[in-house]
């Protein structure tokens, strides 16, 4: 990266001979790893798409054989995977909507050098980062507010994080000249009228980024769904059922809705094309969202 | 509460005459506003469960509440460093991070010193895209695609590994080898996403100090070892430090989504023993009591590192 190129052209010495079989090295190992990253869902998606016989035979590496969406047909028939789905969505915009909605207001609030109060309460916040109650206090609050099995133990109980509020709070301080906030008070706006019309459309690209933490962060998350979803299956997010059917596989796949098709009983092309089912989403928008993880991460890393 | 425009000027006269606590909240109270929704939050659901902290110390029933329960001093305590699980699953918990700290933590180091040698934008660009995927895969889909992987009758690296010609290897169902995978597994879903502190510490580096140690003769290999990691090394540190501050951590869902009931030995740890002692078996103040432990220990470690930091001359965690 920093290394500037000689000018001058150069002749083929022994020095620039062991240089270029030092790049190759460099490059075929990168290009090893990084395949490591790939292959096994070009080989997950082959394997889902493939004819059953094949799979069962073991012949499925990283081209599908007798192509059909036979296992992806059943997977949108079971309606407790789409119903789990559904959940995941819901779960994980009002999620998304009240983090970022609190994270904002308070990153703005506490970053007014005036406010009084403002230290104890940045260390309240911060506190909760390094020392938790833990699972079980956790648990027993659930149960004490009637929450356990119901949308709001996924929605409300981690929707403030403390880190991406450090993460904002020093975006607010570094890019939004304390002047500007200044003036806009003088000439007699209030605080919600700053936030609403300055600080917001200013911050666009870090609140796309806090955001992305919260959704990508809730969706991934399925501990606290385990710990506090037990009889009412239907509030199962995706990565929950996921486990159930996949990792745990204490559950099997129900057609519902009569037509069977293809027959497929084969569980390794069903969990197959369930775990493409549930890594798509993200897939998706990952090469949209790679950068704001990128910067979002460095921000958090000076701290604050 | 209702302020005209002018009162809320922090230099108008009739602020100047109040004090205290309510001058400010004349003055700011649409902060105060603004903070009301986030800080019911953080106490009710981060303080309050402070409160069942109690619990630890008491005959917890849940029939009779938090306050009706009888205090019972550290029993609980004793019972629990009593058990034979609670010894396994501190030392499991410190075996798997002590091993993801020595596998883990320099893989991000070496290959963004890898990276940095890249040349090619688009090639570099492409590699860490992909390289950073993982990270942003649940532990439910990574261990999925554990076991279609390495599965030993159908995962396809076994099946490329009886194609060679050897017999397979039980990657998730032998103690010994889940141990490993587990690592390794850990490894990969960190190791792209690890290389972005490092790699925007790299591009802070000085590019004279490189055309000076050229100017001296230095190759690529002496360049890295004496311009490259010499100005990384207090992120390094920093990174190491904060680590440490973790020993006592640990993923529940990590270990949940790779536990298989054929190699358990590894898999009890301290946040998969809070989970089956309460929530599964109902055992909520010796669940409890361990979770206090382990985050009175985290805690203790992180002060300590900051500490330690502190004193090296690095910037601090806290």
């Amino acid at each position: 990266m920093s290394q500037n190129q000689y000018i001058k052209p150069r002749a083929w010495t022994k020095k620039r001979g062991k240089d270029l079989l030092v790049d190759l090295f460099f490059y075929g190992l990168l290009l090893a790893i990084s395949m490591t990253c790939l292959l096994p869902f070009v080989h997950i998606f082959a394997k889902s798409i493939s004819q059953e016989a094949y799979v069962i035979a073991n012949k499925i590496f990283l081209i599908p054989k007798g192509i059909n969406f036979n296992a992806y047909k059943k997977v949108f028939q079971d309606a407790s995977i789409v119903r789990s789905l559904y959940v995941s969505v819901i779960v994980t915009a009002a999620f998304t909507a009240i983090g970022t909605f609190l994270t904002i207001s308070s990153a703005y609030a506490l970053s007014r050098v005036q406010l009084k109060g403002r230290k104890f309460m940045t260390f309240l916040i911060m506190f909760t980062m390094y020392f938790t109650a833990g699972t079980i206090p956790d648990y027993l609050l659930m149960n004490n507010l009637n929450m356990l099995d119901t949308w709001w133990c996924m929605i409300l109980p981690l929707s403030f994080a403390a880190y991406n509020f450090l993460i904002m709070k020093n975006n607010f301080k570094a890019s939004i000249p304390d002047s500007l906030i200044e003036s806009a008070l003088i000439d007699g706006a209030s605080h919600f009228k700053i936030l609403s019309h300055i600080v917001v459309p200013l911050s666009k690209p870090i609140i796309a980024t806090i955001s992305l933490f919260y959704a990508v962060g809730r969706w991934n998350a399925y501990s606290d769904a385990l710990f506090y979803i037990k009889q009412r299956v239907d509030l199962r997010p995706l990565q929950l059922k996921l486990y159930y059917l996949v990792v745990a596989a204490s559950e099997s796949f129900k057609a519902e809705g009569g037509t069977a098709v293809g027959q497929i009983t084969n569980p390794e092309v069903l969990k197959a094309s369930c775990i493409i089912f549930a890594t798509l989403p993200i897939i998706c928008i990952y090469p949209f969202v790679q950068r704001y993880f990128v910067q979002g991460t460095m921000i958090g890393a000076v701290k604050g | 509460m209702k302020r005209s425009e002018t009162q809320r000027n922090p230099g108008s006269l009739n602020q100047s005459k109040k004090n205290g606590i309510l001058r400010y909240l004349q003055r700011d109270w649409q902060l105060y506003v603004l903070m009301f929704l986030p800080m019911l939050f953080i106490l009710v659901f981060k303080f309050l469960p402070y409160s069942g902290l109690s619990i630890a110390f008491k005959d917890y029933k849940v029939a009779k509440g938090y306050a009706g329960s009888e205090w019972v001093g550290f029993s609980i305590f004793q019972k629990v460093f009593g058990k034979r699980d609670f010894g396994q699953a501190v030392g499991n918990t410190l075996l798997l991070n002590v091993l993801d700290l020595v596998f883990g933590f320099p893989m991000p180091i070496i290959l963004a010193l890898i990276l940095n040698e890249i040349k090619n934008r688009y090639f570099k660009s492409v590699v860490q895209t992909l390289l950073y995927l993982p990270h942003f895969l649940s532990w439910v889909i990574i261990g999925g695609i554990g076991y279609s992987l390495f599965s030993v009758s159908s995962g396809v690296v076994n099946v490329l590994i009886q194609n060679a010609g050897n017999s397979p290897i039980p990657f998730l169902q032998d103690n010994t080898w889940w141990l490993i995978s587990y690592v390794l597994i850990g490894v990969w879903q960190s190791m792209g996403w690890g290389t972005i502190i490092y790699l925007a510490a790299i591009t802070g580096v000085n590019s004279e100090l490189y055309e000076a140690a050229r100017v001296d003769g230095a190759g690529r290999l002496k360049q890295c070892l004496h311009v490259t990691i010499p100005c990384i090394r207090s992120t390094i540190v920093t990174l190491l430090i904060m680590n440490l501050g973790k020993l006592m951590g640990g993923s529940f869902e990590r270990i949940y989504a790779l536990a298989n009931a054929k190699a358990t030995e590894y898999t009890t740890t301290i946040p998969v023993l809070v989970y089956r002692w309460g929530i599964e078996s109902g055992k909520f103040s010796e669940a409890t009591a361990l979770g206090l432990f382990q985050s009175v220990i985290g805690l203790a470690l992180v002060i300590g590192a900051d500490y330690i930091a502190k004193r090296l001359g690095e910037d601090g965690l806290i």
